[in-house]
Order: C-alpha cells, then structure tokens, then sequence
C-alpha cells in the first residue's frame, strides 16, 4: 500500500474523461482493472473499453465492471489502489462485486446479516 | 462576514441557545421546552444531551465542549437529580465562558410540568440577553470546517468526496482550518495518509490510529460498511475509504486530535474517532450523527456532509451543508440538499466548478445563510459512551 503515489489517489472523473473509454463507464486511473458504471448497463451491451470491444454483463449504476480478465486471488485495483481481491477468475466485461470479490481486510455484510467475508482469510 | 464574539477569542457564526438533558430521564422534559420557542425564525433553541446515568469522562468533556461551542449563546442544563452527570461542574465551566448557564433539577423543581413553565421562562430571558452578544468582522481563518460522508455509494468517491476535498483545500490556503475524521473509514489508506504528515512522528501516528480502528473494527466482527454501501456498487470496505479519504483534499496533515480536542492553529487536522484501550461499549460511532457531534465538539463550525444514497440529517449547533454525490439522487430529494455534485458526471461542470461553488456556499452559510438541514428543523444529536486517552505532543503542530 505504501507504494501507492498522491497522482493515483486524484484520479478523478476529469482524468478518466480523457481515456478513450465509454462515456458510461468510468476508468479512474492507469493502474485500474475495473471501472465504474455511471449509468445502468443492460447485459449484453457492447461496450469499446481501452481500445477493446467487450460484451458487458448487468452492471447497476455505480458498480463495477472488470475492464480485463482478473484472475482468482488477484488484486482489485480502483483509484490505482487495491480494493481487494478476486476469490474467482473474472471475465472482462463482468460486474464485479460481493459474487467474485472480498475485502482483504474486514467483511462485508448484507441486510440479511449474512458475512460475504469468503473463506479462508 | 460578521461573526459572534465569544470570551475565549472565537467567533460564532449562529447564535444558538442549547437545552442539555443530563440523563435520558429529563429528556422529555427538555424536548418540550425546546418545542416551545420551534416557532421562532432560525429555531434558534435546540436539543442536545447525554442518555447514561453512568459517569463518563468523555461524554463530560464532549458536552463541556459542546456547551461553550462559538455557535453557542447560552446553556440550559436540565437534570433528574439523581444521576450521575457532574453537572456542578459543567455549569461552571459554561459560567466561566461568560454565557447565560441555566439549571433545571426536575426532581426539585416539582416535576414535569412545572420544570417546562421554569425553562421556558429561562430561556425567554436568555433570548434577550444573548441578542446583545457583540458582532465583529470575521474571515475565513477563523472558520472550522468538519468533513463527513454518509449514506455513501460509488457515486459518493467520485464526485462529492473530491468536491469537499477541494473546498476543504481552498479553506485551508485562506488560513481556515479543516478536520477529517472516520479513522475506520480510513483503512486501507494509511500509509499514503502517513506521507502526508507534517513530521515523521505524526505520520507514524496517523497510521497508528488506522491500525488502531481496523483492530476495533475486527473485534466487533463488522466493518463501518452498511447494506446500502453494496447496493450502491461498493464491495469493500476498503473501497469505501479511498473514496471517502478524498475528503481531506491534498494539503499537508498538520495534526491528529481527538473528540474535545480544538486544533490551535489552521490547517487540515485528523479527528481520531475509535476509543483507546481495550474494545467496550460498542461500535464507535453508531450513526453519522454521532461524528458530527464530535466534529463540532471540535469546534467545527460548519459541516460538510457527502451522500450518494441520500442522507437528510442535520445537526444541533453547527449547520449542515449537504454535498449529493449524483443527480438521480438529487432530483429525487433536491429538498434536502445543498450541493449538485452528481452534474459533474453528467457534463454539467467540472469537479473545480462544483469544489468552488461549495467553498462560497460555506461562507454564504458563515454569513447566515440557511442550509437545507436548517429550513427543515433538522437539528439531530446524539452521545454515546466512549473512553480515550489524551493524544501525544507529536500529534499537534507546534506553536510559533
């Protein structure tokens, strides 16, 4: 984490207007293997990310989508910094979330109070 | 900018009467005084209090702070009689910073209805008076900004959280001071926060703390991470802090302070929220209310409040300007917030447009302007137990 430098951690929605990414989805900084859906995106949708032409599954507004295939236990990078890891392997253009991700530190809890904290942390 | 002079040198930018219950018991009693005076423009009378028979150190220090605040004018305290509270002294301490200080004891007064007629009385008297405290000129740096974020989603880390960043920035180089909290909230940007530090030392602090409140959090079993936080496309908590950590802008973390603790000079302070020592009474901060307590504890005159999902919480004392995070949200309860910061993902302005536009509305709201919290009567409070421990020289900037 402490390799993490000041420019990364100010990504901002100006800088990621600059990619050539879609207009829907937002990829924060270089380092980024998801990016964020500023709009609902129904599956399906053909979404051109860095260069790329991609088959996006459902991703709500504000969520995420892998942007590159992630494999299992590989680091979740967003604002250029892990967010944590993938507990299985993740196809570009999926949504990213509680189903294939976990915290590399505390759990995540539902309304139903059930853990998604995965096993074997 | 005209502000209230207080004894100590601070300026107040409201000039509110506090009714305090010092027990859950005189609560009712104090809510109906305070109902009494909802008519009046501004509702300058409002609500505060501690719920624990039990005494406790921090809540005295909080409610001490609390009670002779800059916003503050006068204090009505208002007792059972038989809890714990020290209320002797906390009355004296009001006394001794030149405000009004009332006291209500319920039991001796003769009950219920008898104690509202007193306190009403109280504080008709009390209007009068504060209304003669001096006007003097005041600027930005000797403004206090406090900086939240709640009902957060993605949306939040992407456009509210900078825009406060921003503001809290352009206060800073006008000599302002600007406090960031959530040490929970925090995790996972420590180290980067550490290089930030004004010295080593509070650099090695400002981790200490972050490792302190992943420990607390890990002990308790659950995370500052709410169902809603996934539901708005967050996973992690870690993700939640980094955007959240974009609050504290770009500038130099001049300190680390504690609930009560007021910074001695401007600059961008770290308020370290999670109790010292080992893990008791509970989650640190319950809701988002009781960080803005602390905040203002602080001496915070304003507070910054980010939402993606929709918060529409105020608070006693201190206004509460509300920064919405996307437009969906603001459109659905545009009523409640101060602040479109969702234009920016929808091309209506950049993040500098929407960091300045909220850096003039803190001094509009300095001036008297009302917040959307205000017009509504938001004025929520709430105090739980806690235990700290005094913080290190290392965590202050030092005096010139």
């Amino acid at each position: 984490m402490s390799t993490h430098s000041k420019t990364t951690l100010n990504a901002n929605v100006e800088t990621a207007r600059e990619s050539d990414a879609d207009p829907r989805v937002l990829i924060l900084a270089a380092a980024d293997n998801v990016g964020t859906a500023i709009a609902d995106i129904a599956a399906g949708t053909s979404l051109k990310l860095r260069g790329k032409t991609l088959a996006s599954g459902a991703v709500p507004m504000g969520h995420k989508i892998a942007v590159q295939p992630i494999a299992q236990g590989e680091k979740i990078i967003k604002f250029g910094a892990p967010i944590g890891s993938a507990t299985r392997p993740i196809a570009a253009g999926e949504h990213v979330h509680t189903q294939n991700m976990k915290s590399d530190y505390l759990a995540s809890f539902g309304r139903d109070g059930s853990s998604r904290m995965l096993q074997g942390h | 900018m005209l502000g209230y002079l207080r004894s100590d040198g601070r300026k107040g930018i409201r000039n509110v009467i506090v009714v305090a219950y010092l027990v859950e018991c005189a609560h009712h009693v104090s809510r109906e005084i305070v109902s009494r005076f909802k008519h009046l423009p501004g509702q300058p009378v409002h609500l505060i209090g501690f719920p624990g028979c039990f005494p406790n150190k921090y809540a005295n220090q909080v409610m001490t702070k609390l009670c002779t605040h800059p916003n503050v004018g006068g204090v009505l305290l208002v007792s059972l009689g038989c809890e714990s509270f020290d209320r002797a002294n906390l009355g004296k301490a009001i006394q001794a910073s030149g405000r009004p200080a009332g006291l209500q004891i319920i039991q001796e007064t003769g009950g219920t209805r008898k104690t509202v007629e007193a306190g009403v009385k109280w504080i008709e008297e009390a209007l009068k008076t504060i209304a003669k405290v001096p006007r003097v000129e005041m600027s930005p740096a000797d403004i206090i900004i406090g900086t939240i974020c709640g009902g957060s989603d993605a949306t939040s880390g992407l456009t509210a959280n900078p825009a406060i960043g921003l503001a809290s920035d352009l206060l800073v180089e006008a000599g302002g001071t600007s406090i960031f909290e959530e040490t929970g909230e925090l995790i996972g940007c420590e180290h980067h926060m550490g290089g930030r530090a004004r010295t080593p030392e509070l650099g090695k602090e400002l981790i200490r703390s972050v490792e302190k409140a992943a420990h607390y959090y890990d002990v308790l079993g659950h995370g500052s991470f709410a169902a809603g936080n996934a539901e708005g496309g967050l996973t992690t908590l870690e993700e939640k802090s980094l955007g959240a950590y974009s609050k504290s802008g770009s500038k130099t973390i001049d300190g680390l302070i504690k609930p009560g603790d007021v910074p001695p000079r401007g600059g961008l302070y770290l308020l370290d929220v999670v109790p010292d020592g080992e893990v008791r009474f509970g989650f640190p901060n319950i809701s988002d209310n009781a960080e803005i307590v602390e905040l203002i504890a602080c001496g915070a005159h304003v507070i910054l409040f980010s939402t993606g999902r929709g918060s529409v919480v105020g608070s006693a004392i201190s206004p509460v300007i509300k920064v919405c995070a996307n437009s969906v949200t603001y459109r659905r309860m545009s009523e409640d917030m101060d602040i479109d910061a969702g234009r920016i993902l929808e091309s209506r302005g950049s993040l500098e447009d929407v960091g300045r536009e909220l850096y003039g509305k803190i001094l509009r709201v300095a001036e008297g302007e009302q917040t959307c919290s205000e017009g509504l009567g938001h004025q929520e409070f709430i105090l739980t137990y806690k235990s700290f421990e005094p913080i290190w020289p290392s965590c202050l900037p030092v005096i010139r």
